[in-house]
């Protein structure tokens, strides 16, 4: 069953993701974003009668801790390997988002 | 045309945990910038979250007194969007299948009582700070402080069953103090650990379909609710009346203007994409834990303040004052415990001990004077070994250096004179001083009394008993 992506279709998702896309990037994300959904569509026809959903697969770790203090970061450790850090005033620091 | 106001509230509550909610960093505010970080709050690749076990409890706590059914499972799922604060590129949050669902609150409102209902209470993460202002490059760039990222929030959701800005503001008001009596929330809407938005629409007084809504952010204050709520209400109708129509819309509170400015964004600025969180396990409550919640539950204020009335035979608005607060409420049984009468309690706790505890900067529950104290005070002005007027300066004294009323009592000798012959020798002293009054008195001019009255008490140290000193002087003044 083939799965179709229009352009209109990616270009908003890509809006979404905050990405630029070229023509031929439309193009090819279009047929590869639509092979993904005809596994998905293959995958659905499995009968799932009596299964419940499976919202996570996290089983090999505690599902809940208790509410103790673990040591943070060092700050400078953790600015430091972010672009542009302000380490004197002890801030991560991005291009401006407001006007 | 009469029109109505439709609203409904959204509250975002910091729950009162050491830790954030998904890792051992701390949860408290005002820490220097980015102290309280690590791998999973700033989102790097390959850290995985772990539940805070206590962010739970609070939840659940905070969703039973709203009168909600709480799930027995419930599932995080990832809210996506773009935005420096939010440094995974979602935020974990919980959507269509949240902690707890269909509560109910009663309120006093305006205009009328009415029951308001709560859509839903869920789990989610908090975003961290931008700072847009205060740098030399603030013109080009933002700051950003991780530490509130990941601190543990409820997001209350009601029915839009409110009617009014100050039905609103009620609720909000009953809301913070239920959140703070459980323990649950610290109700500082100035830090930014209670906050609320609202969704405003008006229609036609009767109509039963709603109108197209405007979603007001930036109420952080009470002050700010119920203004930005009226002012938003007569601008939507002003609209209608001028043959307008509503735009849905987020709008923005400006406090300094005075009115609701619209921010409204791009629509697909509203796509979250939301989708289960693979990496947390679903959220599961059992009966058991449910009870264990319950049972460990303080009494919630309207219980309390109907006990208050039923069994302790307290007037209505004692009862109120006293369940404003747990701790003022724990504090007044406590005194009642010990042996205090409860209307002489009440009336102490609301009146001498509120005033000091506010001239300290105290409150009821590091009060310097233990409510045991304050009940061993009125039992000496019950017994009648100290006056009322002698009491509130043995309340100074024992709130200020913690001793004991009868130490104080004791040692400064300010045993009430219940003695006949000790106080009619005061009267006849009194008497001997002061011919004119005594005269006037006996020639009709009662009001002289008075004077006498404050010359033997004076005379006594303010320690004679009043009516006593009233009963002898009448007689002694009788021809």
């Amino acid at each position: 069953m083939p799965s179709e992506f229009s352009r209109d279709q990616i270009a908003a998702i890509a809006a979404l993701a905050r990405l630029e896309l070229d023509p031929a990037e439309v193009e090819l994300f279009a047929r590869q974003l639509g092979d993904i959904l005809a596994y998905a569509e293959q995958v659905r026809r499995v009968d799932t009668t009596g299964v419940p959903p499976t919202a996570s697969v996290v089983t090999r770790h505690a599902t809940d801790r208790a509410d103790e203090l673990r040591p943070s970061l060092d700050r400078d450790v953790a600015i430091e390997s972010a672009p542009d850090p302000a380490l004197d005033a002890g801030f991560f620091k991005v291009p401006r988002v407001i006007g | 045309m009469e029109y109505e106001a439709v609203i409904g509230l959204e509250i975002h509550a910091q729950l009162l945990t050491a830790t954030k909610i998904f890792c051992g960093c701390s949860a408290a505010f005002g820490a220097e910038p980015n102290t309280h970080i690590c791998p999973t709050c700033l989102g790097l690749p390959g850290a995985l979250p772990v539940l805070n076990r206590a962010a739970v409890d609070h939840a659940i706590r905070a969703a039973l007194a709203l009168g909600c059914t709480v799930h027995e499972g419930s599932i995080f799922a990832r809210k996506n969007y773009f935005y420096p604060d939010l440094p995974k590129g979602y935020q974990i949050s919980q959507y269509e299948q949240p902690l707890a669902t269909q509560g109910a609150v009663d309120l006093d409102g305006v205009p009328g009582p009415r029951r308001v209902g709560i859509t839903r209470v869920h789990l989610e993460e908090d975003a961290g700070k931008s700072v847009h202002e205060g740098f030399v490059d603030s013109d080009r760039k933002t700051y950003v402080d991780y530490n509130r990222s990941g601190v543990p929030l409820i997001e209350i959701v009601t029915e839009p069953d409110l009617r009014s800005a100050g039905d609103a503001a009620a609720f909000f008001t009953r809301l913070r103090a239920l959140l703070v009596w459980l323990g649950v929330n610290d109700g500082n809407m100035e830090e930014g650990s209670l906050r609320c938005d609202a969704n405003v629409s008006v229609r036609p007084a009767g109509a039963t379909a709603l109108g197209t809504k405007a979603e007001v952010k930036n109420l952080n204050s009470f002050r700010f609710l119920e203004q930005a709520l009226e002012y938003e209400i007569d601008r939507q109708i002003a609209e209608l009346r001028d043959g307008g129509r509503i735009v849905q819309e987020t709008r923005l509170w400006d406090a300094a203007a005075g009115r609701t400015i619209s921010m409204r964004s791009k629509e697909e600025a509203h796509d979250y994409r939301y989708f289960p969180d693979p990496d947390l396990p679903a959220v599961e409550v059992d009966a058991e834990r449910l009870s264990r919640i319950r049972a460990a539950m303080p009494e919630l204020p309207d219980a309390r303040r109907r006990r208050f009335v039923d069994s302790l035979a307290l007037p209505e608005y004692d009862a109120a004052q006293l369940t404003q607060s747990l701790a003022v409420a724990e504090y007044f049984e406590r005194a009642v415990a010990a042996g205090a009468a409860p209307k002489m309690a009440a009336n102490w706790i609301m009146g001498e001990l509120a005033r000091a505890l506010k001239d300290a900067g105290a409150d009821a529950a590091t009060s310097p004077l233990a409510p045991e104290q304050l009940a061993g005070l009125i039992a000496l002005i019950e017994k009648g070994t100290i006056s009322g007027s002698i009491a509130k300066s043995v309340f100074e004294k024992m709130f200020a250096s913690g001793r004991s009323a009868d130490e104080i009592v004791a040692s400064e000798s300010l045993t009430q004179i219940s003695d006949e012959s000790q106080i009619a020798a005061l009267v006849a002293d009194v008497l001997a001083k002061h011919p004119d009054p005594v005269a006037q008195y006996r020639a009709g001019k009662t009001t002289t009394f008075g004077f006498l009255v404050g010359q033997v008490m004076k005379a006594a140290g303010g320690k004679a008993n009043p009516k006593r000193v009233n009963d002898l002087l009448k007689r002694a003044l009788e021809p």
